[in-house]
């Protein structure tokens, strides 16, 4: 699993820390997303999914590798 | 064809029923239930608003959270056919409208200016302060009379005093600025009632914007204050900001803990739950769970076409006002599975009670803490705590534009 974020889409609502602290966090100076795992484990797959899921700016996308679901 | 639905801008008045819709008497805690009848039949259909408009009402939860988040839907609150929640709010959005009114780029780079201090770390920063708060409301209604009405003693000070402390606003203000915050959430206020409170506040707003200018601090207001400084937001934009920030953050949260107690006091097995268990998670699912079921900002969230939009069989023509009822759309069927119970484990966080899309709630970090610290620690520290009238003479927001009750009676 891949994970992109759009830094300019983010409205840094904090869903995404929410969801997933391992792999997503936010800049100091304005909330705005960064990502802290690019390729997370395929533990953490179920909540890197409810943070794209809840993002209401739609700024994170995920891109399944061969093999996964 | 249905009578609820009908296209075009001609609408024949006795088709078109009138919205905000009435609550059952009996069920204070569902939203109307004409509303639901509307997601059953005509999910996306015309209603009639106080000013005779007839913007689109979308009740479905997928339309709802599809249509918050479609750039072709503007927040604009200056365009024609915006469809307005009251007199009032229409008379604040022309006189102080800020970045919730408008649409991207410059949304996001006013929103910009004031995300870093509502981040999760931020916010948890906070947790402790909080606490000290809530204990310290609790500690001092313990040791007064009983009974004390809740709302005045304990759910509008915890918020207030979060959101003084945050923004650097005196709290010794707070019968000033609750006063004229509670003129703006009524939708019964007058024009000019609505245009006096919105000026008192900007004037003080401004105010403080200029202590700031004098003597910055560590709050929120300074940071506008050093915006303003940069030229990059004028001293109205500021205060503006401010009065924002802090009408926002008060009759929010302070609703939600008076109508969440009350809400859990009706349900005994749920509060029973949430308070026995000492997990974070339950906690901050029955936060969610009550923000969901409760959904208390139930006037719709207010848009306008940019372009026409093709949604669920209807065509909403550019330029025409919509609205998104996030209340009824929080308890559809296809989204939550018996939307109409209250579940404190069922973690709905897919809810739209702070909206979705760009303009989801800034401060929703902010109301999910100070609502994890209340609801963890007001029902184990008063045990016992109790309605001290009947629940028909609690005295319930059907005017407000953000839902609640206006006193809560407790003993103990």
């Amino acid at each position: 699993m891949k994970v992109i974020v759009d830094q300019n889409k983010c409205v840094a609502s904090g869903q995404c820390v929410l969801s997933a602290p391992e792999v997503f966090d936010q800049r100091e100076e304005d909330g705005i997303v960064v990502l802290r795992a690019e390729n997370p484990p395929e533990g953490l797959a179920d909540d890197v999914r409810q943070a794209v899921i809840l993002c209401p700016a739609q700024a994170i996308w995920l891109e399944e590798q061969e093999g996964e679901q | 064809m249905n009578t609820f639905s009908a296209s075009g801008t001609d609408v024949p008045s006795a088709q078109v029923p009138d919205y905000p819709m009435a609550r059952a008497a009996r069920c204070p805690f569902d939203p109307p239930p004409d509303l639901h009848i509307l997601q059953d039949q005509a999910p996306i259909s015309r209603v009639r608003l106080w000013d005779g408009s007839t913007p689109w009402l979308v009740t479905r939860y997928d339309d709802v959270r599809a249509l918050l988040a479609d750039p072709r839907i503007s927040s604009e609150s200056d365009r024609p056919h915006y469809p307005h929640l009251s007199p009032a709010q229409k008379e604040r959005r022309r006189q102080s409208r800020t970045f919730i009114n408008m649409d991207d780029p410059e949304h996001a780079r006013l929103r910009r200016m004031v995300t870093a201090s509502f981040s999760i770390r931020q916010v948890e920063a906070l947790r402790p302060a909080i606490e000290q708060i809530v204990d310290g409301l609790i500690d001092t209604m313990l040791a007064g009379p009983r009974p004390v009405d809740l709302v005045e003693a304990f759910a509008l000070p915890v918020p207030s005093l979060v959101i003084c402390e945050l923004l650097g606003v005196p709290y010794a203000d707070h019968d000033f600025f609750q006063a004229n915050s509670r003129i703006l959430v009524r939708r019964t206020s007058t024009v000019e009632q609505a245009r006096v409170a919105t000026q008192q506040l900007l004037d003080y707003l401004d105010r403080q914007i200029g202590v700031k200018l004098a003597h910055p601090a560590d709050d929120v207001l300074s940071t506008l204050a050093a915006r303003v400084r940069a030229g990059e937001l004028s001293r109205h934009q500021a205060a503006s900001m401010g009065m924002l920030l802090l009408t926002a953050g008060h009759e929010t949260t302070a609703n939600m803990i008076a109508l969440g107690t009350l809400a859990l006091l009706q349900n005994p097995d749920q509060l029973d739950r949430l308070r026995g268990s000492a997990d974070p998670k339950v906690v901050a699912s029955a936060v969610e769970e009550l923000l969901r079921h409760l959904t208390i900002v139930h006037s719709g969230r207010r848009r306008v076409a940019r372009e026409d939009i093709e949604v669920g069989g209807v065509t909403i023509r550019a330029g025409e006002g919509v609205v998104l009822a996030n209340d009824v759309a929080n308890r559809d069927p296809e989204a939550f599975p018996d939307p109409d119970e209250l579940d404190v484990d069922r973690n709905p966080r897919h809810h739209v009670a702070f909206g979705f899309g760009v303009h989801q709630c800034l401060g929703q970090p902010l109301a999910r803490v100070e609502l994890q610290v209340v609801y963890s620690t007001l029902y184990r520290r008063i045990p016992t705590l109790k309605l001290a009238v009947d629940l028909d003479e609690i005295p319930f927001k059907h005017d407000g534009n953000v839902y609640g009750v206006y006193e809560l009676p407790v003993t103990w």
